[in-house]
Protein backbone atom coordinates (compact mmCIF):
# COMPACT_ATOMS: atom_id res chain seq x y z
CA UNK A 1 0.00 0.00 0.00
CA UNK A 2 2.98 2.69 0.81
CA UNK A 3 4.05 1.72 -2.66
CA UNK A 4 0.92 2.73 -4.39
CA UNK A 5 0.62 5.83 -2.43
CA UNK A 6 4.34 6.60 -3.38
CA UNK A 7 3.23 6.48 -6.59
CA UNK A 8 0.37 8.37 -6.82
CA UNK A 9 1.83 11.08 -5.38
CA UNK A 10 3.75 11.68 -8.21
CA UNK A 11 0.75 12.59 -10.20
CA UNK A 12 -1.72 15.15 -10.57
CA UNK A 13 -5.29 14.27 -9.44
CA UNK A 14 -6.68 13.86 -12.68
CA UNK A 15 -8.29 11.41 -14.20
CA UNK A 16 -5.74 11.78 -17.57
CA UNK A 17 -3.13 10.01 -15.42
CA UNK A 18 -5.17 7.02 -14.70
CA UNK A 19 -3.52 4.46 -17.59
CA UNK A 20 0.04 6.09 -16.47
CA UNK A 21 -0.15 5.39 -12.63
CA UNK A 22 -2.40 1.74 -13.66
CA UNK A 23 1.05 0.55 -15.64
CA UNK A 24 3.19 2.26 -13.53
CA UNK A 25 1.68 0.11 -10.06
CA UNK A 26 1.12 -2.93 -12.01
CA UNK A 27 4.65 -3.51 -13.25
CA UNK A 28 6.26 -2.75 -10.22
CA UNK A 29 3.94 -5.80 -8.77
CA UNK A 30 5.34 -9.27 -8.28
CA UNK A 31 2.07 -11.02 -9.96
CA UNK A 32 1.37 -7.90 -12.19
CA UNK A 33 -2.22 -7.12 -11.60
CA UNK A 34 -4.58 -4.85 -10.18
CA UNK A 35 -6.43 -5.61 -7.17
CA UNK A 36 -9.98 -4.35 -6.12
CA UNK A 37 -8.26 -2.73 -3.47
CA UNK A 38 -5.90 -0.88 -5.33
CA UNK A 39 -9.10 0.18 -7.45
CA UNK A 40 -10.83 1.33 -4.71
CA UNK A 41 -7.35 3.53 -3.56
CA UNK A 42 -6.91 4.74 -6.94
CA UNK A 43 -10.50 5.92 -7.39
CA UNK A 44 -10.55 7.93 -4.01
CA UNK A 45 -7.11 9.55 -4.81
CA UNK A 46 -8.25 10.69 -8.81
CA UNK A 47 -12.01 11.04 -8.01
CA UNK A 48 -13.21 8.70 -10.72
CA UNK A 49 -15.81 5.92 -10.13
CA UNK A 50 -14.61 2.69 -9.09
CA UNK A 51 -16.46 1.23 -12.20
CA UNK A 52 -14.52 3.35 -14.00
CA UNK A 53 -11.17 2.37 -13.40
CA UNK A 54 -12.23 -1.26 -13.73
CA UNK A 55 -13.84 -0.74 -17.59
CA UNK A 56 -10.53 0.94 -18.39
CA UNK A 57 -8.61 -2.12 -16.72
CA UNK A 58 -10.72 -4.68 -18.41
CA UNK A 59 -10.12 -2.26 -21.85
CA UNK A 60 -6.91 -2.57 -21.78
CA UNK A 61 -5.02 -5.71 -22.74
CA UNK A 62 -1.33 -4.80 -20.91
CA UNK A 63 -3.75 -4.01 -17.78
CA UNK A 64 -5.12 -6.97 -15.53
CA UNK A 65 -7.23 -7.77 -11.93
CA UNK A 66 -6.19 -11.07 -12.35
CA UNK A 67 -3.06 -12.11 -10.67
CA UNK A 68 -0.11 -13.32 -13.07
CA UNK A 69 3.34 -15.04 -13.09
CA UNK A 70 5.95 -13.54 -12.09
CA UNK A 71 7.14 -13.75 -15.75
CA UNK A 72 4.46 -12.79 -18.80
CA UNK A 73 5.70 -14.39 -21.79
CA UNK A 74 4.27 -12.47 -24.54
CA UNK A 75 4.43 -14.44 -27.58
CA UNK A 76 3.88 -12.34 -30.85
CA UNK A 77 1.56 -14.22 -33.86
CA UNK A 78 0.92 -11.33 -36.19
CA UNK A 79 1.69 -12.65 -40.10
CA UNK A 80 5.39 -11.00 -40.24
CA UNK A 81 6.34 -13.31 -37.03
CA UNK A 82 3.56 -16.10 -37.89
CA UNK A 83 5.65 -16.33 -41.65
CA UNK A 84 9.05 -16.63 -39.94
CA UNK A 85 7.94 -19.50 -38.08
CA UNK A 86 6.33 -18.06 -34.49
CA UNK A 87 4.64 -21.30 -33.93
CA UNK A 88 7.21 -23.07 -33.71
CA UNK A 89 8.13 -20.88 -30.60
CA UNK A 90 5.01 -21.18 -28.96
CA UNK A 91 5.14 -25.19 -29.27
CA UNK A 92 7.95 -24.93 -27.15
CA UNK A 93 7.23 -22.91 -24.71
CA UNK A 94 3.70 -24.78 -24.42
CA UNK A 95 6.03 -27.45 -23.91
CA UNK A 96 8.84 -26.60 -21.62
CA UNK A 97 6.19 -24.46 -19.34
CA UNK A 98 2.92 -27.33 -19.85
CA UNK A 99 0.89 -24.59 -19.65
CA UNK A 100 -1.71 -23.08 -22.68
CA UNK A 101 -2.29 -19.30 -23.58
CA UNK A 102 -3.64 -17.35 -20.84
CA UNK A 103 -2.30 -20.08 -18.47
CA UNK A 104 -0.01 -19.40 -15.51
CA UNK A 105 2.58 -22.34 -14.28
CA UNK A 106 1.43 -23.96 -10.55
CA UNK A 107 4.79 -22.22 -9.38
CA UNK A 108 3.49 -18.43 -10.19
CA UNK A 109 6.73 -17.87 -11.99
CA UNK A 110 5.29 -17.76 -15.37
CA UNK A 111 2.07 -16.71 -17.28
CA UNK A 112 2.10 -17.23 -21.16
CA UNK A 113 -0.03 -15.00 -23.60
CA UNK A 114 -0.17 -14.64 -27.40
CA UNK A 115 -0.12 -11.50 -27.93
CA UNK A 116 0.18 -8.87 -30.95
CA UNK A 117 2.80 -7.40 -33.26
CA UNK A 118 5.49 -6.21 -30.80
CA UNK A 119 6.88 -4.04 -33.90
CA UNK A 120 9.94 -5.95 -33.99
CA UNK A 121 8.96 -7.59 -37.39
CA UNK A 122 12.28 -6.76 -38.51
CA UNK A 123 13.49 -9.94 -36.47
CA UNK A 124 11.15 -11.88 -36.04
CA UNK A 125 9.82 -14.08 -34.60
CA UNK A 126 9.68 -11.80 -31.09
CA UNK A 127 8.29 -12.44 -28.04
CA UNK A 128 8.52 -10.20 -24.75
CA UNK A 129 9.13 -10.92 -20.94
CA UNK A 130 8.07 -8.59 -18.44
CA UNK A 131 9.73 -5.23 -20.02
CA UNK A 132 12.09 -7.23 -21.95
CA UNK A 133 11.66 -7.64 -25.65
CA UNK A 134 13.56 -11.34 -26.98
CA UNK A 135 13.94 -11.73 -31.11
CA UNK A 136 15.29 -13.60 -33.87
CA UNK A 137 14.25 -16.32 -31.32
CA UNK A 138 14.52 -20.14 -32.30
CA UNK A 139 12.81 -23.09 -29.95
CA UNK A 140 16.53 -23.55 -28.68
CA UNK A 141 17.06 -19.69 -27.48
CA UNK A 142 13.59 -20.04 -26.18
CA UNK A 143 15.07 -23.31 -23.94
CA UNK A 144 17.81 -21.56 -22.91
CA UNK A 145 15.78 -18.18 -21.95
CA UNK A 146 13.39 -20.12 -20.11
CA UNK A 147 16.22 -21.70 -18.20
CA UNK A 148 18.17 -19.01 -17.22
CA UNK A 149 14.85 -17.19 -15.79
CA UNK A 150 14.29 -20.73 -13.45
CA UNK A 151 17.63 -20.63 -12.40
CA UNK A 152 17.48 -16.41 -11.49
CA UNK A 153 14.52 -17.55 -8.85
CA UNK A 154 17.27 -19.67 -6.75
CA UNK B 1 21.63 3.65 -55.22
CA UNK B 2 17.36 3.39 -54.72
CA UNK B 3 17.73 4.38 -50.72
CA UNK B 4 17.14 7.95 -50.22
CA UNK B 5 18.00 8.87 -46.54
CA UNK B 6 16.28 12.09 -45.07
CA UNK B 7 14.64 10.90 -42.24
CA UNK B 8 17.15 7.89 -41.17
CA UNK B 9 20.62 10.24 -42.30
CA UNK B 10 21.22 10.51 -38.78
CA UNK B 11 20.30 6.97 -37.76
CA UNK B 12 23.31 5.10 -36.47
CA UNK B 13 25.76 7.90 -36.40
CA UNK B 14 24.52 10.11 -33.99
CA UNK B 15 23.93 8.60 -30.00
CA UNK B 16 20.15 9.41 -29.77
CA UNK B 17 20.43 9.96 -25.86
CA UNK B 18 22.90 13.00 -26.40
CA UNK B 19 21.06 16.28 -27.47
CA UNK B 20 24.09 17.56 -28.41
CA UNK B 21 25.12 15.30 -30.80
CA UNK B 22 22.25 15.74 -32.69
CA UNK B 23 22.99 19.30 -32.47
CA UNK B 24 26.40 18.87 -34.03
CA UNK B 25 24.52 16.97 -36.88
CA UNK B 26 22.43 19.85 -37.81
CA UNK B 27 19.73 19.38 -35.31
CA UNK B 28 17.69 22.06 -33.84
CA UNK B 29 18.72 24.14 -37.17
CA UNK B 30 15.32 23.98 -38.87
CA UNK B 31 13.79 25.22 -35.53
CA UNK B 32 16.43 27.81 -34.76
CA UNK B 33 15.17 28.68 -39.03
CA UNK B 34 11.71 28.55 -38.04
CA UNK B 35 11.83 30.69 -34.97
CA UNK B 36 12.65 33.50 -37.60
CA UNK B 37 9.88 32.85 -39.94
CA UNK B 38 6.93 34.58 -39.48
CA UNK B 39 4.26 31.46 -38.50
CA UNK B 40 1.63 32.11 -41.38
CA UNK B 41 5.22 31.38 -43.48
CA UNK B 42 6.13 28.31 -42.04
CA UNK B 43 2.36 26.82 -43.05
CA UNK B 44 2.76 28.15 -46.54
CA UNK B 45 6.17 26.14 -46.52
CA UNK B 46 4.43 22.89 -45.82
CA UNK B 47 1.41 23.98 -48.00
CA UNK B 48 4.29 23.63 -50.87
CA UNK B 49 5.82 20.65 -50.01
CA UNK B 50 2.85 19.42 -50.72
CA UNK B 51 3.66 16.62 -47.62
CA UNK B 52 1.03 14.21 -46.91
CA UNK B 53 0.66 12.24 -43.43
CA UNK B 54 2.93 9.55 -42.89
CA UNK B 55 -0.27 7.54 -40.74
CA UNK B 56 -1.83 5.50 -43.23
CA UNK B 57 -4.31 7.90 -44.61
CA UNK B 58 -2.48 10.22 -46.21
CA UNK B 59 -3.89 13.62 -45.80
CA UNK B 60 -2.26 16.99 -47.10
CA UNK B 61 -0.49 18.14 -43.57
CA UNK B 62 -1.00 21.67 -44.00
CA UNK B 63 -4.65 21.57 -44.15
CA UNK B 64 -4.55 20.58 -40.73
CA UNK B 65 -1.84 22.84 -39.31
CA UNK B 66 -3.67 25.78 -40.92
CA UNK B 67 -6.88 24.59 -39.04
CA UNK B 68 -5.29 24.59 -35.92
CA UNK B 69 -3.50 27.99 -36.12
CA UNK B 70 -6.91 29.55 -37.06
CA UNK B 71 -8.44 28.15 -33.66
CA UNK B 72 -7.72 30.49 -30.35
CA UNK B 73 -6.66 29.59 -26.37
CA UNK B 74 -5.46 26.65 -25.57
CA UNK B 75 -4.49 24.01 -27.87
CA UNK B 76 -2.65 20.55 -27.89
CA UNK B 77 -0.45 19.06 -30.47
CA UNK B 78 -0.15 15.07 -30.50
CA UNK B 79 2.61 12.63 -31.64
CA UNK B 80 0.65 9.30 -32.69
CA UNK B 81 3.22 6.78 -31.76
CA UNK B 82 0.69 4.12 -30.87
CA UNK B 83 2.59 2.63 -33.75
CA UNK B 84 0.14 -1.07 -33.44
CA UNK B 85 -0.41 -2.05 -36.99
CA UNK B 86 1.19 -5.25 -37.85
CA UNK B 87 4.32 -5.25 -39.44
CA UNK B 88 5.20 -1.56 -39.27
CA UNK B 89 8.46 -0.48 -36.99
CA UNK B 90 9.11 2.80 -38.17
CA UNK B 91 8.06 4.69 -35.99
CA UNK B 92 10.02 2.88 -33.08
CA UNK B 93 13.47 3.27 -35.25
CA UNK B 94 12.51 7.09 -35.21
CA UNK B 95 12.11 6.90 -31.53
CA UNK B 96 15.12 4.87 -30.89
CA UNK B 97 17.39 6.31 -33.21
CA UNK B 98 16.81 10.09 -33.18
CA UNK B 99 14.18 10.79 -31.03
CA UNK B 100 14.97 14.97 -30.85
CA UNK B 101 13.94 15.09 -34.70
CA UNK B 102 10.49 14.70 -33.59
CA UNK B 103 10.34 16.91 -30.87
CA UNK B 104 12.04 19.68 -32.66
CA UNK B 105 8.71 19.08 -35.42
CA UNK B 106 6.76 19.43 -32.72
CA UNK B 107 8.00 22.60 -32.12
CA UNK B 108 7.68 23.92 -34.87
CA UNK B 109 3.79 23.18 -35.09
CA UNK B 110 3.46 24.84 -31.65
CA UNK B 111 5.36 28.03 -32.80
CA UNK B 112 3.69 27.88 -35.81
CA UNK B 113 -0.18 27.09 -34.56
CA UNK B 114 0.40 28.80 -31.15
CA UNK B 115 -0.10 25.23 -29.83
CA UNK B 116 1.13 24.95 -25.79
CA UNK B 117 0.59 21.72 -25.04
CA UNK B 118 2.05 18.15 -26.28
CA UNK B 119 1.80 14.68 -25.94
CA UNK B 120 3.83 12.00 -27.50
CA UNK B 121 1.34 9.19 -27.16
CA UNK B 122 3.65 5.83 -27.65
CA UNK B 123 2.18 1.78 -27.05
CA UNK B 124 2.91 0.36 -24.20
CA UNK B 125 4.58 -2.13 -25.50
CA UNK B 126 7.56 0.32 -26.53
CA UNK B 127 9.18 0.61 -23.09
CA UNK B 128 12.36 1.71 -25.04
CA UNK B 129 11.26 4.35 -26.61
CA UNK B 130 9.29 5.47 -23.67
CA UNK B 131 12.81 5.97 -22.35
CA UNK B 132 14.39 7.46 -24.66
CA UNK B 133 11.55 10.28 -25.54
CA UNK B 134 11.21 11.10 -21.50
CA UNK B 135 15.24 11.46 -21.66
CA UNK B 136 15.30 13.79 -24.50
CA UNK B 137 12.06 15.95 -23.84
CA UNK B 138 14.49 16.40 -20.18
CA UNK B 139 17.52 17.35 -22.40
CA UNK B 140 15.36 19.89 -24.45
CA UNK B 141 14.07 21.26 -21.29
CA UNK B 142 17.41 21.74 -20.11
CA UNK B 143 18.55 23.82 -23.33
CA UNK B 144 15.79 26.33 -23.34
CA UNK B 145 13.77 24.38 -26.30
CA UNK B 146 10.98 23.16 -24.37
CA UNK B 147 9.35 25.65 -21.82
CA UNK B 148 8.55 28.90 -20.69
CA UNK B 149 9.44 31.87 -23.44
CA UNK B 150 11.21 29.27 -25.67
CA UNK B 151 13.99 31.23 -27.06
CA UNK B 152 12.86 34.52 -26.20
CA UNK B 153 9.92 34.69 -28.03
CA UNK B 154 7.40 34.88 -25.78
CA UNK B 155 5.83 31.42 -26.75
CA UNK B 156 5.27 28.88 -24.46
CA UNK B 157 5.42 24.94 -25.14
CA UNK B 158 5.53 21.97 -23.23
CA UNK B 159 5.60 18.26 -24.10
CA UNK B 160 4.63 15.07 -22.08
CA UNK B 161 4.85 11.27 -22.87
CA UNK B 162 1.96 9.38 -22.49
CA UNK B 163 1.86 5.52 -22.68
CA UNK B 164 -0.75 2.99 -24.32
CA UNK B 165 -1.71 0.10 -22.41
CA UNK B 166 -2.11 -2.40 -25.29
CA UNK B 167 -4.62 -1.24 -27.78
CA UNK B 168 -4.76 -0.79 -31.64
CA UNK B 169 -7.83 1.18 -31.89
CA UNK B 170 -6.16 4.03 -29.99
CA UNK B 171 -4.42 4.78 -32.92
CA UNK B 172 -7.46 5.96 -34.21
CA UNK B 173 -7.66 9.60 -33.62
CA UNK B 174 -10.95 10.50 -31.29
CA UNK B 175 -9.88 7.06 -29.45
CA UNK B 176 -6.30 7.53 -28.94
CA UNK B 177 -7.81 10.91 -27.44
CA UNK B 178 -10.56 9.25 -25.46
CA UNK B 179 -7.01 7.01 -24.16
CA UNK B 180 -5.52 10.61 -23.24
CA UNK B 181 -8.25 11.63 -21.11
CA UNK B 182 -7.65 8.52 -19.24
CA UNK B 183 -10.80 6.47 -20.64
CA UNK B 184 -11.07 3.40 -22.71
CA UNK B 185 -10.63 4.21 -26.26
CA UNK B 186 -13.48 3.90 -28.00
CA UNK B 187 -13.91 6.45 -30.97
CA UNK B 188 -16.33 9.43 -30.92
CA UNK B 189 -18.28 10.30 -34.44
CA UNK B 190 -17.11 13.37 -36.57
CA UNK B 191 -17.65 15.79 -36.83
CA UNK B 192 -16.42 18.05 -35.28
CA UNK B 193 -12.93 17.41 -35.55
CA UNK B 194 -10.11 16.67 -33.15
CA UNK B 195 -8.84 20.19 -34.80
CA UNK B 196 -12.42 21.62 -33.53
CA UNK B 197 -12.79 19.50 -30.19
CA UNK B 198 -10.16 16.94 -28.98
CA UNK B 199 -8.67 16.18 -26.10
CA UNK B 200 -11.17 18.13 -23.31
CA UNK B 201 -12.67 19.70 -26.02
CA UNK B 202 -9.40 22.05 -27.35
CA UNK B 203 -8.58 21.62 -30.33
CA UNK B 204 -6.40 19.27 -30.81
CA UNK B 205 -3.79 18.29 -34.08
CA UNK B 206 -2.65 14.70 -34.36
CA UNK B 207 0.27 13.77 -36.59
CA UNK B 208 2.19 10.40 -36.96
CA UNK B 209 6.03 10.41 -36.06
CA UNK B 210 7.48 10.32 -39.04
CA UNK B 211 5.16 13.18 -40.73
CA UNK B 212 6.96 15.18 -37.46
CA UNK B 213 10.34 14.05 -37.99
CA UNK B 214 9.90 15.82 -41.62
CA UNK B 215 9.26 19.30 -40.48
CA UNK B 216 12.58 20.61 -40.36
CA UNK B 217 14.15 18.87 -43.09
CA UNK B 218 11.04 21.22 -44.83
CA UNK B 219 11.73 23.94 -43.19
CA UNK B 220 15.67 23.91 -43.96
CA UNK B 221 15.31 23.21 -47.31
CA UNK B 222 12.27 25.22 -48.23
CA UNK B 223 8.79 23.41 -49.35
CA UNK B 224 9.83 23.91 -53.16
CA UNK B 225 12.82 21.69 -52.94
CA UNK B 226 10.69 19.30 -50.60
CA UNK B 227 8.44 18.67 -53.30
CA UNK B 228 10.82 17.85 -55.88
CA UNK B 229 11.10 14.61 -53.76
CA UNK B 230 9.25 11.78 -55.13
CA UNK B 231 6.43 11.86 -57.52
CA UNK B 232 3.19 14.48 -58.33
CA UNK B 233 0.75 13.26 -55.82
CA UNK B 234 3.52 11.87 -53.05
CA UNK B 235 6.23 14.48 -51.79
CA UNK B 236 9.14 13.22 -50.06
CA UNK B 237 10.33 10.00 -49.05
CA UNK B 238 9.09 7.19 -46.98
CA UNK B 239 10.34 4.67 -44.38
CA UNK B 240 9.20 1.49 -45.54
CA UNK B 241 9.38 -1.42 -42.80
CA UNK B 242 10.24 -4.65 -44.99
CA UNK B 243 9.37 -8.18 -42.95
CA UNK B 244 8.21 -11.33 -43.71
CA UNK B 245 10.13 -14.05 -46.33
CA UNK B 246 12.37 -11.47 -47.19
CA UNK B 247 16.53 -12.60 -46.98
CA UNK B 248 17.42 -8.89 -45.39
CA UNK B 249 14.61 -7.72 -43.12
CA UNK B 250 15.04 -4.05 -42.24
CA UNK B 251 14.32 -0.38 -42.22
CA UNK B 252 14.91 1.51 -45.56
CA UNK B 253 13.86 4.34 -46.40
CA UNK B 254 12.95 5.64 -50.60
CA UNK B 255 11.33 8.11 -52.46
CA UNK B 256 8.02 8.03 -53.34
CA UNK B 257 7.47 6.27 -56.60
CA UNK B 258 10.32 3.62 -56.11
CA UNK B 259 8.71 0.02 -57.07
CA UNK B 260 7.51 -2.01 -54.36
CA UNK B 261 9.80 -5.12 -56.52
CA UNK B 262 12.48 -3.09 -55.97
CA UNK B 263 12.44 -2.61 -52.28
CA UNK B 264 11.72 -6.28 -52.07
CA UNK B 265 14.47 -7.47 -54.28
CA UNK B 266 17.23 -4.51 -54.44
CA UNK B 267 17.13 -3.95 -50.84
CA UNK B 268 15.66 -7.08 -49.29
CA UNK B 269 17.51 -9.12 -51.62
CA UNK B 270 14.88 -10.60 -52.47
CA UNK B 271 12.98 -13.67 -50.79
CA UNK B 272 15.07 -16.64 -48.11
CA UNK B 273 15.45 -19.52 -49.85
CA UNK B 274 14.97 -18.23 -53.44
CA UNK B 275 11.52 -19.31 -53.31
CA UNK B 276 8.88 -18.31 -54.69
CA UNK B 277 6.16 -14.93 -53.59
CA UNK B 278 2.92 -16.06 -52.62
CA UNK B 279 1.80 -12.85 -51.66
CA UNK B 280 2.53 -9.48 -50.43
CA UNK B 281 0.38 -7.58 -47.78
CA UNK B 282 1.09 -3.81 -47.99
CA UNK B 283 0.56 -1.48 -45.12
CA UNK B 284 -0.58 -3.97 -42.22
CA UNK B 285 -3.08 -5.97 -41.42
CA UNK B 286 -5.93 -3.51 -42.67
CA UNK B 287 -3.79 -3.56 -46.07
CA UNK B 288 -4.16 -5.18 -48.76
CA UNK B 289 -3.12 -8.77 -50.09
CA UNK B 290 -1.79 -8.65 -54.00
CA UNK B 291 -0.20 -10.71 -56.10
CA UNK B 292 3.52 -11.26 -57.19
CA UNK B 293 2.44 -9.74 -60.70
CA UNK B 294 1.49 -6.02 -59.26
CA UNK B 295 5.34 -5.40 -57.63
CA UNK B 296 5.71 -3.17 -59.92
CA UNK B 297 3.18 -0.93 -58.66
CA UNK B 298 5.13 2.30 -57.03
CA UNK B 299 4.79 3.74 -53.49
CA UNK B 300 2.44 6.22 -53.84
CA UNK B 301 -0.60 7.71 -52.30
CA UNK B 302 -2.96 7.92 -55.23
CA UNK B 303 -1.76 4.06 -56.53
CA UNK B 304 -2.94 3.29 -53.08
CA UNK B 305 -5.97 4.95 -53.19
CA UNK B 306 -7.37 1.84 -54.99
CA UNK B 307 -7.80 0.12 -51.87
CA UNK B 308 -7.72 1.86 -48.55
CA UNK B 309 -6.26 4.37 -45.96
CA UNK B 310 -3.70 1.93 -44.51
CA UNK B 311 -1.54 1.15 -47.11
CA UNK B 312 0.41 4.55 -46.83
CA UNK B 313 2.29 2.90 -43.43
CA UNK B 314 5.15 1.45 -45.85
CA UNK B 315 4.95 -2.13 -44.19
CA UNK B 316 5.32 -4.73 -46.71
CA UNK B 317 5.15 -7.70 -45.53
CA UNK B 318 6.32 -11.03 -48.23
CA UNK B 319 4.86 -14.20 -47.71
CA UNK B 320 6.46 -16.82 -49.92
CA UNK B 321 4.80 -19.97 -51.49
CA UNK B 322 4.59 -22.10 -48.46
CA UNK B 323 1.68 -20.30 -46.83
CA UNK B 324 -2.00 -20.41 -47.21
CA UNK B 325 -3.98 -17.05 -48.21
CA UNK B 326 -6.72 -18.50 -45.73
CA UNK B 327 -4.22 -19.02 -42.95
CA UNK B 328 -3.26 -15.43 -43.19
CA UNK B 329 -6.46 -14.09 -43.43
CA UNK B 330 -7.48 -15.78 -40.46
CA UNK B 331 -4.56 -14.15 -38.72
CA UNK B 332 -5.52 -10.35 -39.68
CA UNK B 333 -9.23 -11.43 -38.77
CA UNK B 334 -8.57 -12.44 -35.17
CA UNK B 335 -6.28 -9.29 -34.66
CA UNK B 336 -9.60 -7.49 -35.85
CA UNK B 337 -11.71 -9.77 -33.43
CA UNK B 338 -9.81 -8.56 -30.40
CA UNK B 339 -8.98 -5.17 -31.16
CA UNK B 340 -12.26 -4.45 -31.72
CA UNK B 341 -13.67 -1.99 -29.53
CA UNK B 342 -17.20 -2.90 -29.41
CA UNK B 343 -18.77 0.30 -29.73
CA UNK B 344 -20.63 -0.43 -33.00
CA UNK B 345 -22.22 -3.97 -34.14
CA UNK B 346 -20.94 -4.59 -37.50
CA UNK B 347 -17.44 -4.25 -36.18
CA UNK B 348 -18.08 -6.30 -32.83
CA UNK B 349 -20.12 -8.81 -34.25
CA UNK B 350 -19.19 -8.31 -38.09
CA UNK B 351 -15.58 -9.86 -37.33
CA UNK B 352 -16.20 -12.62 -35.40
CA UNK B 353 -18.51 -13.88 -38.28
CA UNK B 354 -16.12 -13.20 -40.89
CA UNK B 355 -13.77 -15.85 -38.93
CA UNK B 356 -16.42 -18.16 -38.84
CA UNK B 357 -16.59 -17.93 -42.63
CA UNK B 358 -13.05 -18.43 -43.28
CA UNK B 359 -12.81 -21.42 -40.75
CA UNK B 360 -15.53 -23.20 -43.12
CA UNK B 361 -13.14 -22.69 -46.19
CA UNK B 362 -9.76 -24.00 -44.19
CA UNK B 363 -11.99 -27.06 -43.30
CA UNK B 364 -13.19 -27.55 -47.23
CA UNK B 365 -16.52 -26.95 -45.74
CA UNK B 366 -17.25 -23.32 -47.50
CA UNK B 367 -19.89 -23.30 -50.22
CA UNK B 368 -20.49 -20.91 -53.02
CA UNK B 369 -23.40 -19.60 -50.81
CA UNK B 370 -20.54 -18.75 -48.32
CA UNK B 371 -18.33 -17.32 -50.62
CA UNK B 372 -21.09 -14.66 -51.60
CA UNK B 373 -21.80 -14.32 -48.01
CA UNK B 374 -18.29 -13.63 -47.16
CA UNK B 375 -18.11 -11.36 -49.94
CA UNK B 376 -21.46 -8.85 -48.97
CA UNK B 377 -20.35 -9.23 -44.81
CA UNK B 378 -16.79 -7.41 -45.57
CA UNK B 379 -18.75 -4.83 -47.52
CA UNK B 380 -21.45 -4.23 -44.87
CA UNK B 381 -18.45 -4.00 -41.99
CA UNK B 382 -16.32 -1.66 -44.93
CA UNK B 383 -19.43 0.42 -45.10
CA UNK B 384 -20.76 0.65 -41.64
CA UNK B 385 -18.35 0.57 -39.02
CA UNK B 386 -18.26 3.64 -37.37
CA UNK B 387 -14.34 4.23 -37.04
CA UNK B 388 -11.63 3.83 -39.25
CA UNK B 389 -10.61 0.29 -37.64
CA UNK B 390 -14.27 -1.32 -39.24
CA UNK B 391 -13.67 1.02 -42.30
CA UNK B 392 -10.25 -0.57 -43.32
CA UNK B 393 -10.37 -3.90 -41.41
CA UNK B 394 -11.37 -5.82 -44.67
CA UNK B 395 -9.25 -4.68 -46.72
CA UNK B 396 -7.33 -7.74 -47.33
CA UNK B 397 -10.35 -9.45 -47.71
CA UNK B 398 -11.82 -7.62 -50.39
CA UNK B 399 -8.47 -7.59 -52.05
CA UNK B 400 -8.08 -11.00 -52.09
CA UNK B 401 -11.44 -11.83 -53.11
CA UNK B 402 -10.32 -10.10 -56.52
CA UNK B 403 -7.04 -11.06 -57.06
CA UNK B 404 -6.80 -14.60 -55.33
CA UNK B 405 -10.17 -15.50 -56.52
CA UNK B 406 -9.11 -19.11 -57.49
CA UNK B 407 -7.99 -19.79 -53.77
CA UNK B 408 -11.57 -19.65 -52.73
CA UNK B 409 -12.95 -21.61 -56.01
CA UNK B 410 -10.43 -24.56 -54.64
CA UNK B 411 -11.73 -24.67 -51.46
CA UNK B 412 -15.49 -24.24 -52.47
CA UNK B 413 -17.61 -27.71 -51.81
CA UNK B 414 -19.86 -27.65 -55.14
C1 LIG C 1 -7.56 1.63 -36.15
C2 LIG C 1 -6.59 2.72 -36.50
C3 LIG C 1 -5.31 2.69 -35.98
C4 LIG C 1 -4.41 3.71 -36.27
N1 LIG C 1 -3.16 3.63 -35.75
C5 LIG C 1 -2.29 4.64 -36.02
C6 LIG C 1 -0.99 4.63 -35.43
O1 LIG C 1 -0.63 3.72 -34.69
N2 LIG C 1 -0.15 5.66 -35.71
C7 LIG C 1 -0.53 6.70 -36.53
O2 LIG C 1 0.25 7.62 -36.72
N3 LIG C 1 -1.74 6.72 -37.10
C8 LIG C 1 -2.62 5.73 -36.86
N4 LIG C 1 -3.87 5.78 -37.42
C9 LIG C 1 -4.20 6.94 -38.24
C10 LIG C 1 -4.60 8.10 -37.35
O3 LIG C 1 -5.97 7.99 -37.06
C11 LIG C 1 -4.35 9.45 -37.99
O4 LIG C 1 -4.86 9.45 -39.27
C12 LIG C 1 -2.89 9.82 -38.05
O5 LIG C 1 -2.26 9.71 -36.79
C13 LIG C 1 -2.75 11.23 -38.56
O6 LIG C 1 -1.39 11.56 -38.71
P1 LIG C 1 -0.77 11.90 -40.13
O7 LIG C 1 -1.70 12.89 -40.78
O8 LIG C 1 0.55 12.48 -39.83
O9 LIG C 1 -0.70 10.63 -40.89
C14 LIG C 1 -4.78 4.77 -37.13
C15 LIG C 1 -6.07 4.79 -37.66
C16 LIG C 1 -6.97 3.78 -37.36
C17 LIG C 1 -8.33 3.84 -37.96
S1 LIG D 1 -15.54 0.27 -35.95
FE1 LIG D 1 -14.91 -1.18 -34.35
S2 LIG D 1 -13.31 -0.13 -33.24
FE2 LIG D 1 -14.40 1.44 -34.43
S3 LIG D 1 -16.01 2.22 -33.07
FE3 LIG D 1 -16.93 0.50 -34.18
S4 LIG D 1 -16.57 -1.28 -32.82
FE4 LIG D 1 -15.19 0.33 -32.15
S1 LIG E 1 4.63 -9.41 -36.24
FE1 LIG E 1 5.75 -10.11 -34.55
S2 LIG E 1 6.88 -8.36 -34.00
FE2 LIG E 1 5.68 -7.64 -35.64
Amino acid sequence: MILLNEILSKYPKEQEYLIEILLEYQTSKKNHYISSEDVASISKYLGVPESQVCSVISFYSLLSMKPKGKYVIQVCHDVPCFVNDSTSIYDKLVEILEINDGETTKDNLFTLEITECLGRCNEAPAMRVNNLVYVSLTPAKVEKIINDLRGEKK
Amino acid sequence: MIQMKLISKRFGSINPLSIDSYMNADGYKGLEKALKMHPNKIIDELEKSRIRGRGGAGFPAHTKVRALSKQSGDKYIVCNADEGEPGNFKDRSIMENDPHAIIEGMIILAYATGASKGIIYIRGEYQNAIMIMKASIKAAEEKGLIGENIQNKSFDFKIEVRSGAGSYVCGEEFSLIESIEGKPGRSRTKPPYPTEKGIHNLPTLINNVETFANFSHIILMGGDEFAKIGTKSSTGTKLISLSGNVKNKGLYEVPFGTSIRDVIFKLGKGVKNNRKIKMVQLGGAAGPIIPEYMLDMSIDFDRFENFDSKTGTGAIIVIDDRFDLFDILLINMKFFVNQSCGKCAPCREGHVQIVNLLNKFINHRATEKDLMSLENLANVIQQTSLCGLGQSSMTSIISSLRYFRDDYFSKVRY
